[in-house]
C-alpha cells in the first residue's frame, strides 16, 4: 500500500472518531508531533512538582499539608502516565528524560515563576490547574488511544486540584488584611503566566490547521484562553478578588470577556529559557537525576544477581 | 553500566472482587515486587483495586493491526454463536 | 503524674515522631531517586501526616485546655517536641533514608501492634489503622534494604555509612520514664523492653540478608523523652511553624 492510501485511511478513521493504536500505521508527523506534545506535557507535570513541593514543609496547617502533598503526588502520577503513553509511540523514558535534561524539550513556560509566598499555591490550584484543565479535557477526546486515555485519568483527578487552590485563596480572601494582600498579590503574577501558558495566538502557531484534522490538537489556543477567561473572572469577583487586567470586560452582544493585550515578548523568553526560575527548576531535576543514578544501578544489580540465582537453583 | 529507568511492566488491577482484572497502564520497576508496590502507588491511590498483577512489558505478545481482517472478521457471520439468534415462542420461560 | 498527663506526653511522643518524620520525606518530593519512587515516597510521608494528625488531635482532646492539633503541631518550641531524635536526622543520600527509615519503621512495626491492644480505645483504633500503613512501609523499606546492600558496591557502601552514623540514635527509641511506667500499669502502652527484644531480632535478620555489618558503635544518644534534640530540629520547626507564627491571628 503506498503512502497516500495510507494517509487516506488514516484520516478517515480519525474523521470517524476512531483512536489511533500504538501498533496501528500512523504517519511519521503524527508521531512525532505526538511524541513533542506528550512529552512536553509529561515534562510539565514533573517540572511542576517543584514550585509547589517547594511549599510543602510550609504548608500552615496540618490539613494543607496533607492536601498539598497529595496533590503534588498526582501531578507525579500524571507524569508518569504521560511518560507510559509516550513510550508507545517507540521511545524510551530514558531518551525522553535526557530530553529534558539537555534542554531540547520543552515543558509548560508557567512553572518557570516562583512560588514567593503561600498564596501562590492557591493561585497555582485555582489558576494554573483551571487552565490546565480547560487544555486537558479537549484532548482526551484526541485521536491517540494512549494519549486520550491518560488524559481522560488525568482529568478526573485534576478537579481536586482546581478546588483545592480556590479554596485556599478563599480563605485567604476573607482573612485577615495582610492575607487578602497576599492573595490578591498572588493573583496580579500568576494571572497573566496562566493566560499565556496556553500557548500563542494561533495566527502564530503555523501547522494547526493538519493538527486539528488529525485529532492532535483539538482546539484552538485561543478559543481555550477565551473559556477558561470567561469561567474564571467570576469566580475572582466572588472571593472579592481582582483580575489585574484595566481592560478586561465583559461583551454582553458575544457573552465573554475581552481582555488587554497579552505580553507575548515575555512568554517567548520563558520559553527560551530566560524566565525567572528556568535553570533552577532544570537543575533540580539533572541533580535529581544525577544523584539518583547510583540508586537505580543498585536496583538493577540486585534483581540481576537474584535472576542468576533463580536460573542455579 | 549504562543508565537505565528500569524495564517496563504491565500494570493490571482488579478494582472488585469477582471482576476481571483490567489493564491500566505501565510502570518501570527494576524487579516483580517493585513493580507491584509501584503499581499499588501509582494507580491504586483512589482505592480503585482490590488486586493487582504486573507482566513485564516485554513478555506480552500481541496480533498486529494487519491480522484484524483474518483473525476477527470470520467471526462476525457467525449470528448463532448469540442467543439472540433463536426465537422462542412467547411464553416459554427460563430460556 | 497523673494518667491523663502521662497519657498527652506519650501522644505526643508518638504523633511528634510522625510528624517529624514525614517532614523528612516529604522534603524528598520531586527530587527523588527515580519517578515512581518519588511516588511512593509521598504516599509514606503522607501516611505519616493523617498519622501525626490523629494522634494530635487525641493529644490535645486529653490535655483539655482548648488546643488544637494544629496548635500543638505549630505553635510548641524545640524543647517541647517529642519525636524520637532518629526521626529528625536529615535526609542524606537516599541510602541514609533508607537508613533511617527502615529503624524506625521496624520500632513502630512492633510498637503498634502491642498499641493495637491498648486498653485506651482511641489508640488501639488508632494502632488498627496505623498498624496497616507499618506494614506496607517496612516491606518497601526493608525491599530496599536489600537492594542497596546487596546491590552495587557503591550502594552498599552507602548504606552501611548511613547505619553507621544513624546507630547512635536508636538507643533512644527504647528509653522509657515514669510516663511509661503509668501507661504500662494502666494497660494503654507497651513495655519498651519486649519491644526491643523484637526489633533486634528483625534488624539483624534484615541487616546480614543485606549482606551489611550490624554496627558496632557503643555512642548513644537519648534525650527526646525530655526535649533534649540534636541541632537539626530547630532548623526543621522554623521552617515548618514560620507561617502560624508570622501571622497568629490567621486561618489557614
Ligand atoms: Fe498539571
Ligand atoms: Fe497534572
Ligand atoms: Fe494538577
Amino acid at each position: 500500500m503506498e503512502d497516500s492510501k495510507k494517509i487516506e485511511e488514516f484520516e478517515a478513521k480519525i474523521a470517524a472518531g476512531q483512536k489511533i493504536e500504538p501498533k496501528d500505521w500512523m504517519p511519521e508527523a503524527y508521531r512525532k508531533q505526538l511524541i513533542r506534545m506528550m512529552s512536553q506535557h509529561a515534562h510539565s507535570e514533573i517540572v511542576g512538582m517543584l514550585p509547589e513541593g517547594n511549599w510543602i514543609t510550609r504548608a500552615p496547617s496540618l490539613r494543607r499539608k496533607a492536601i498539598l502533598l497529595a496533590k503534588v503526588q498526582d501531578e507525579a502520577g500524571h507524569g508518569l502516565y504521560l511518560y507510559s503513553a509516550t513510550e508507545t509511540l517507540g521511545i524510551d523514558r530514558t531518551e525522553l528524560l535526557s530530553q529534558l535534561h539537555t534542554g531540547k524539550a520543552k515543558y509548560s513556560s508557567i512553572f518557570n515563576y516562583p512560588t514567593l509566598t503561600w498564596a501562590d499555591i492557591g493561585a497555582i490550584g485555582w489558576l494554573v490547574d483551571g487552565a490546565a484543565i480547560m487544555n486537558q479535557t479537549a484532548l482526551a477526546r484526541g485521536s491517540y488511544g494512549p494519549y486520550s486515555r491518560a488524559m481522560v485519568r488525568i482529568c478526573k483527578e485534576e478537579s481536586f486540584h482546581n478546588r483545592q487552590g480556590y479554596e485556599i485563596m478563599m480563605h485567604l480572601a476573607q482573612g485577615t488584611p495582610e492575607q487578602k494582600e497576599m492573595a490578591q498579590d498572588a493573583l496580579n503574577r500568576w494571572w497573566w503566566p496562566a493566560i499565556m501558558m496556553l500557548g500563542p495566538s494561533d495566527d502564530q502557531s503555523p501547522n494547526s490547521e493538519q493538527l486539528m484534522r488529525w485529532k492532535v490538537k483539538m482546539e484552538s489556543n485561543d478559543a481555550i484562553r477565551q473559556r477558561f477567561i470567561d469561567r474564571t473572572v467570576p469566580q475572582a469577583e466572588f472571593i472579592g478578588l481582582t483580575i489585574p487586567d484595566k481592560d478586561l470586560k465583559f461583551d454582553a452582544a458575544t457573552g465573554h470577556y475581552t481582555h488587554g493585550p497579552i505580553n507575548w515578548e515575555e512568554f517567548f523568553e520563558v520559553i527560551k529559557g530566560n524566565g525567572p526560575c528556568n535553570a533552577k527548576r532544570l537543575k533540580a531535576r539533572t541533580d535529581a537525576d544525577k544523584k539518583g543514578r547510583w540508586v537505580r544501578e543498585a536496583a538493577v544489580a540486585y534483581a540481576a544477581k537474584r535472576e542468576k540465582e533463580k536460573l542455579i537453583a | 553500566m549504562s543508565d537505565t529507568q528500569w524495564p517496563l511492566w504491565e500494570v493490571f488491577v482488579q478494582a472488585n472482587p469477582g471482576i476481571p482484572h483490567k489493564h491500566v497502564g505501565n510502570v518501570h520497576a527494576a524487579d516483580a515486587e517493585m513493580a507491584i508496590q509501584n503499581a499499588r502507588d501509582v494507580y491504586t491511590r483512589r482505592s480503585e483495586g482490590i488486586s493487582i498483577w504486573v507482566v513485564p512489558a516485554a513478555a506480552i505478545s500481541a496480533s498486529s493491526p494487519e491480522d484484524q481482517g483474518a483473525f476477527f472478521e470470520p467471526s462476525n457471520d457467525k449470528p448463532y454463536r448469540h442467543p439472540t439468534f433463536y426465537k422462542i415462542p412467547e411464553g416459554v420461560k427460563y430460556l | 503524674m497523673t494518667l491523663e498527663q502521662a497519657k498527652f506526653e506519650y501522644l505526643l511522643r508518638l504523633g511528634d515522631s510522625s510528624l517529624i518524620i514525614g517532614h523528612r520525606l516529604s522534603e524528598w518530593c520531586g527530587h527523588g531517586p527515580i519517578l515512581e519512587e518519588d511516588i511512593a515516597l509521598i504516599n509514606i510521608a503522607l501516611d505519616f501526616v493523617g498519622n501525626a494528625t490523629s494522634l494530635l488531635t487525641y493529644a490535645a482532646q486529653v490535655e483539655g485546655k482548648g488546643r488544637t492539633e494544629d496548635d500543638l503541631a505549630y505553635l510548641r518550641n524545640e524543647r517541647d517536641y517529642r519525636n524520637l531524635l532518629l526521626t529528625e536526622q536529615p535526609n542524606g543520600d537516599y541510602a541514609m533514608t533508607i537508613a533511617r527509615q527502615f529503624l524506625y519503621d521496624v520500632y513502630t512495626y512492633f510498637l503498634y501492634e502491642e498499641l493495637k491492644n491498648s486498653k485506651d480505645e482511641t489508640i488501639a483504633a488508632i494502632a488498627v489503622k496505623s498498624h496497616k500503613e507499618i506494614t506496607y512501609h517496612l516491606r518497601h523499606t526493608t525491599e530496599w534494604m536489600y537492594r542497596l546492600g546487596d546491590g552495587t558496591e557503591e550502594s552498599h557502601q552507602r548504606l552501611q555509612n548511613g547505619l553507621n552514623e544513624l546507630w547512635m540514635f536508636t538507643s533512644d527509641l527504647f528509653d522509657m520514664d515514669e510516663v511509661d511506667a503509668i501507661l504500662i500499669k494502666a494497660g494503654i502502652a507497651p513495655d519498651l523492653n519486649k519491644i526491643k527484644e523484637a526489633w533486634e531480632k528483625r534488624v539483624k535478620e534484615v541487616v546480614a540478608e543485606a549482606t551489611l555489618q550490624l554496627p558496632t558503635s557503643i555512642a548513644k544518644q537519648k534525650g527526646s523523652r525530655e526535649g533534649k534534640h540534636t541541632e537539626h530540629l530547630g532548623y526543621l520547626l522554623a521552617e515548618m511553624q514560620y507561617l502560624p507564627r508570622t501571622y497568629p491571628t490567621a486561618k489557614w
